[in-house]
């Protein structure tokens, strides 16, 4: 490729072995650049495609944006079988594979701390739903007043159970996300999904992250089985490569 | 657009819970084609498009 611009999706550890899978964004062939004891999986895109302007651009196209992530995300998927991998956000692009090994010697400390916080452990996704109450709302009783006030009283018993469940939840979430991060080594919030993204009538009142090991992977599933009576559905979703929990901290 | 919302929900990986972690987690670092996915609002310009191309497949 001629005009071509180098696309990063993760560091990992050189000595792991090459992940197996053949293509990576655009279609691109995934390959390793290797300095010490870290290796960067690349792929070579086109320049045109890749740059700053066309990524401005393609990043607000769904389906783009989908195909891309998803490409993304299978090459991440792959390494982190292989061994600990430190995942790059999406469309992180260098000039040339000289660039990129420039950034493994520069960074090589903070990498190789990232890659030893992750080794050995997974991240879990926990959403939290709001349950809503199917029990019947009466009016409250002794109002003895007309049909308009007795719809009025319904009403307004309505909405105080609504806002009350609502709380409910929300401070079951909280105590659902104590629990889980106190299982946990690490943990990160994030913001609830929007529901027109979700699909789901229930609000969403928790979206976190948990970074694990086998055995706080365990924990994580009996709060969330402990959980799973009260005011808040936990769902778990993973395993995930440890996206939340890849950073650099300067040494 | 061919994007059915059920691909959206239902396929192994939501990608709903996958661009969370894609465009707010991850390594952050400047590469040369500076794309600053750290600028918050071009992620919500992201799940703007996201979002209106799911409720326009709902209202069809």
């Amino acid at each position: 490729m001629a005009d071509a611009v180098v696309y990063l999706y993760a560091v990992t550890d050189a000595a792991a072995p090459e992940q197996n899978v053949n293509t990576g964004v655009d279609g691109a062939p995934v390959r390793r650049l290797v300095v010490g004891g870290l290796a960067a999986v690349v792929s070579s895109v086109d320049a045109v495609r890749f740059s700053e302007e066309s990524l401005r651009r393609s990043l607000e196209d769904l389906q783009w944006l989908e195909v891309t992530a998803r490409a993304h995300h299978a090459v991440v998927d792959a390494a982190a079988e292989a061994g600990p991998v430190a995942p790059v956000r999406l469309a992180t692009v260098y000039l040339d594979d000289e660039r990129v090994r420039g950034l493994l010697t520069d960074r090589a400390a903070a990498f190789a701390g990232a890659l030893d916080r992750v080794r050995g452990r997974v991240e879990w996704g926990v959403k939290g739903f709001a349950v809503p109450s199917d029990a019947p709302v009466e009016p409250e009783p002794g109002s003895g007043a007309g049909p308009g006030a007795s719809y009025l009283a319904r009403r307004l018993a309505e909405r105080n159970r609504a806002t009350r469940g609502q709380e409910a939840a929300f401070a079951a979430a909280e105590a659902a996300h104590r629990d889980l991060a106190a299982a946990a080594p690490a943990s990160r919030r994030y913001p609830p999904q929007d529901p027109r993204l979700t699909g789901r009538r229930e609000e969403m009142v928790l979206n976190a992250a948990y970074l694990a090991d086998a055995t706080s992977a365990a924990a994580l599933r009996q709060v969330v089985e402990r959980h799973a009576a009260g005011p808040v559905r936990l769902e778990l979703t993973g395993p995930w490569a440890p996206y939340s929990f890849a950073t650099l901290e300067e040494p | 657009m061919t994007l059915a919302t059920d691909r959206l929900m239902d396929r192994d990986v939501a990608i709903v819970d996958l661009l969370d972690r894609l465009l707010a987690g991850g390594v952050v670092i400047t590469g040369d084609v500076t794309i600053s996915l750290a600028d918050v609002d071009l992620v919500h310009v992201s799940l703007r498009a996201l979002i209106s191309s799911v409720s326009t497949l709902v209202e069809q």
